[in-house]
């Protein structure tokens, strides 16, 4: 079947299969920053945001969004660069295989929340799984961030 | 120092947040056919027939493969240097099938879809065995998990697989039953550790593909791309001329991609179908059919006087190597090699034990690699202890462990599956690191439990923990560089970044050797065609053993400028300086630039062209270890066991940092890695030997909400024999949770937790006996 995705801001006809889930089809189309980590929902790697909001795509049918906007980090990378610069200044960018995602879901939470303390933000993030970190680091460059913004 | 000892950010650090393309899936060829294995249902059986016609009849499908129809070579994934101390006693597929999850078949085609439907269509019949699922119980056990008459071992190990035994070993320093026997006091304790999935998030991933030369190209998530090469080679029984591995980014390892896992896969369907393959593990796939940590049994026997002085230490294990002996006696000799030395005035050490088959998912090479087993046992005894003579657990320490210039027998004696290497201890701050920890930590407000409620009590715990920098006469790590005009380098090194930031730290090496910034030094590493010899990122080596060869090749690389230099100003050698950007006379009366002598070597110096190139390679002479301390605060919920862990404590010497932001980010890695293991993480099995931790959803590892306040300090330390003073760090982080929360929790509420993981039921029902209900 064919369904209509605005990816990054570029109005796509896309080819898919019923049961196909939006992670493959993203990944199909180049958009590589999406992650595969698990089977159950549960890393967060996979993160895209969808009209804006954070989804794992993962676990999204493809079909279900037929006519919606989908954006990767493909798409903005002038804002990853400033969100990014704080995580790779705190080194906080290691493997970096959960980082895509958890600059999306950033990106979402920015949206969602405003003036959130370090336990909101760990709260709205704890979805994106990071073996390598400690997520120490990503909370100081986060809060760094966030300051730095207001 | 300009370039070392410097917070630089990570150099691939950008590109990687900004999602460019640089793990293995996303360099595959998009042509590529699909692997998939098919893989036992059954913890112990033996395939009687195997039927794969109407799966190789499936339209779409390219191949399928069976024990018939692959080489018979007997090998070992560990993944380790040459010659190997794990047991080979693998074969690419055999009849047998040694745990749930263990390859039968392997199937390749067009899709993921049609390889799955395929699979289905493989008729198996299994003859199905008792399986060993206690490894208490595994020696001499009436199930033999390897009868094949195959396997053998390259170094003497005590290798009986008749009795499900992987290996055997002892050693001991003086007659430990004899100063046992005169002790005032004695521990005699045991102490449990279990199996700890890597949880790397990305997943085993590798592909394949023939190039124009008509050779065999692997890109795989490899912590080991040259010992890759060698294994892939003897396994497939093919000159190893005819392959090169290239390792890309690699989304965390932790010692789960020291060991080869899809590759060879990829490597047979590519060579039998002429085309690209990957073969990317499912979550479940890694979890049940890559590797675990050797769970372990420790029996702790330490002897003491009245006044805290060691005099006896007897450790003893038991070590559980799952259906191969990936690793079996390297983790289980590093859980005594170093821990052991923590303590070196003791009058007579011994250690030994067995490792011994199951049919589990095989253990592996794990972060922290036996010491952090070792850790638990060695550091909650001294903590038993500490609390039976009323001493203060640090002062016990500081008593008993191991200072600058001393030595330990078991250095020289217990190494990497052989004899060790003495050394003296040329940097070791752990008086530091305890002082200047409790400091931080507070540990004299802290030290006895403190009432918050009616049921919440606050206790604190500490342990101290050593590692090592790489395997002394063996690991090498090898560098070149490589001048091109304009005056920059390409650095090319076979050390393999999974995560860590050691292209970025080699690089500051580098820099820091030839005066030049870090941005001259282009880094391409761990290409097997490209790329000198590495071992790989293991054994806590790549700061050390590769950063001394980068070392001693950027010094060969600032000579070569200086003599060929010297020639074309035509002056004296012994005259002529390099500073970075100027070859110059030592008065400065005569110099060139980098820039322009670079140029004028490749382009237009006429007979005087020349490519300006430098290589070196370093082996170490010794392994020195990092130290550091750890302490912890937890509070308890006495009524329901319930406890949440408040702060950590780290102060590490880990020599002299390249990067202290790097550093910070493995030491911080590291412990929650380590808390993970002392009170989430768990690999459980049903009594069918079927895992049933197998996805992320019931094997916990923690999240943002579950890290404590973790502090991390660096002593100020310099280890001669590093690299600008370093040390490893890659490893140490992880070894002292399990023991210093089991004391903290004992601190407490009175009660110790022998067995990992430390989980509110294990409190709350020692809590329940000790009060006799
Ligand atoms: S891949 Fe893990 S949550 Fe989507
Ligand atoms: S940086 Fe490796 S998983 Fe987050």
């Amino acid at each position: 079947m064919k369904i209509n995705l605005k990816i990054n801001n570029q109005d796509k006809i896309v080819e898919i299969k019923p049961h196909e889930m939006l992670l493959e089809v993203l990944r199909k189309t180049g958009c590589l920053s999406v992650k595969h980590g698990c089977d159950t929902g549960s890393c967060g790697a996979c993160t895209v945001l969808l009209d804006g909001k954070p989804v794992l795509s993962c676990s999204y049918l493809a079909a279900k969004a037929d006519g919606h906007s989908i954006t990767t980090v493909e798409g903005i990378q002038d804002k990853v660069d400033q969100i990014g610069k704080y995580l790779v200044d705190e080194g906080s960018v290691q493997c970096g295989f959960c980082v895509p995602g958890l600059v999306l879901t950033v990106i979402g939470m920015e949206k969602e929340l405003s003036n959130p303390s370090e336990q909101e933000v760990n709260h709205y993030l704890s979805g994106n799984l990071c073996r390598c970190t400690g997520y120490v680091s990503h909370i100081r460059a986060i809060m760094k961030y966030l300051e730095d913004k207001k | 120092m300009k370039q070392v000892n410097k917070s630089i950010p990570k150099i691939d650090g950008m590109g990687l947040a900004k999602g460019k393309p640089a793990f293995t899936d996303d360099l595959t060829d998009s042509n590529a056919i699909i692997v998939k294995i098919l893989r036992s249902p059954h913890a112990f059986a033996r395939i009687k027939n195997i039927n794969v016609q109407k799966a190789v009849k499936y339209p779409g499908v390219e191949c399928v493969f069976t024990y018939k129809d692959v080489p018979r070579n007997v090998f070992t994934r560990a993944g380790q240097g040459f010659p190997e101390p794990s047991p080979k006693d693998k074969f690419i597929l055999d009849e047998y099938v040694r745990y749930v999850g263990d390859e039968v078949a392997i199937i390749a085609a067009a899709t993921e879809e049609t390889a799955e439907q395929a699979m289905k269509l493989i008729d198996v019949e299994y003859e199905v065995f008792e399986p060993v699922l206690d490894f208490e119980k595994a020696e001499n056990n009436k199930s033999i998990i390897h009868p094949e008459k195959e396997p053998y071992t390259m170094f003497p190990m005590g290798f009986d697989p008749k009795k499900n035994i992987a290996c055997i070993y002892d050693m001991h320093v003086g007659d430990v039953d004899e100063v046992l026997k005169n002790s005032e006091v004695i521990i005699d304790k045991i102490y449990y550790t279990q199996a700890q999935a890597h949880v790397a998030i990305e997943p085993h991933s590798s592909t394949a593909y023939i190039d124009p030369y008509e050779r065999l190209n692997i890109i795989t998530s490899t912590q080991t791309p040259v010992h890759l090469r060698r294994i892939i080679g003897e396994a497939l029984g093919m000159p190893i001329n005819k392959i090169r591995v290239v390792k890309p980014r690699v989304g965390g390892g932790f010692g789960g991609k020291q060991q080869i896992h899809g590759e060879l896969f990829c490597a047979l369907v590519t060579l039998k179908t002429g085309r690209p393959s990957k073969c990317i593990y499912s979550r479940k796939e890694v979890f049940e059919s890559s590797f675990s940590r050797h769970a372990m049994r420790l029996n702790i026997k330490i002897g003491a006087e009245k006044n805290g002085k060691l005099k006896a230490i007897d450790l003893r294990i038991l070590s559980d190597t799952g259906a191969y002996g990936e690793h079996a006696l390297t983790v289980f000799m590093i859980a005594g090699s170093k821990t052991l030395p923590l303590y070196n005035k003791v009058d007579a050490v011994r250690f030994g034990g067995t490792v011994v088959y199951t049919n589990h998912t095989p253990a592996g090479a794990y972060r922290g690699y036996g010491a952090i087993q070792g850790n638990f046992a060695l550091e909650s005894a001294m903590d038993e202890l500490a609390d039976k003579l009323n001493i203060d657990p640090i002062e016990l320490r500081k008593m008993n462990m191991i200072k600058e210039g001393e030595t330990s027998e078991i250095f020289k004696i217990m190494g990497e599956g052989g004899e060790g290497t003495a050394q003296i201890i040329e940097s070791c701050k752990l008086d530091y690191c305890l002082n200047r920890g409790s400091e931080m930590f507070k540990w004299n407000n802290k030290y006895h439990k403190k009432q918050i409620n009616n049921d919440k009590v606050r206790g604190v715990g500490m342990a101290i923990a050593m590692q090592g920098s790489g395997i002394p006469n063996m690991d090498m790590g090898a560098a070149l560089l490589k001048l091109n005009d304009d005056g920059f380098f390409n650095l090319l090194i076979g050390a393999t970044d999974i995560g860590t930031g050691s292209d970025t730290i080699l690089a500051q090496i580098a820099a820091e050797t030839l005066n030049v910034p870090v941005d001259d030094i282009i880094v391409y590493a761990s290409d097997s065609d490209l790329t000198p010899f590495d071992c790989g990122a293991y054994a806590s080596s790549t700061t050390f053993v590769s950063g001394n060869g980068v070392k001693k090749a950027a010094e060969k690389m600032k000579n070569l400028l200086i003599s060929e230099g010297a020639k074309h100003l035509q002056i004296d050698i012994e005259d002529t300086i390099f500073d970075g950007k100027l070859i110059k006379s030592k008065d400065g009366k005569k110099s060139i630039s980098l820039k322009e002598i670079s140029k004028g070597w490749l382009y237009y110096y006429g007979q005087g062209q020349k490519q300006i190139i430098a290589a070196d390679s370093y082996v170490g002479k010794k392994s020195p270890p990092p130290y550091m301390a750890g302490f912890v605060e937890v509070e308890v919920d006495t009524k329901t066991g319930h406890f949440n862990i408040i702060d950590y404590t780290a102060v590490v010497d880990c020599g002299t940092t390249i990067n202290p932001k790097l550093a910070l980010g493995q030491m911080e890695g590291g412990l929650l890695q380590g808390i993970g293991m002392a009170v989430y993480e768990d690999v459980k099995y049903n009594k069918f030997g079927q895992m049933l931790t197998n996805n992320l959803m019931n094997y916990k590892i923690p999240t943002r909400e579950d890290v404590p306040n973790i502090n991390v300090e660096f002593a100020d330390s310099y280890e001669p024999s590093g690299p600008y003073g370093a040390k490893s760090v890659g490893e140490i982080g992880i070894d002292t949770p399990p023991a210093a929360i089991s004391n903290a929790i004992f601190n407490a509420v009175g009660v110790r937790i022998t067995d990992l993981p430390i989980t509110p039921e294990k409190v709350l029902m020692a809590i329940k006996k000790k009060e006799g209900k």
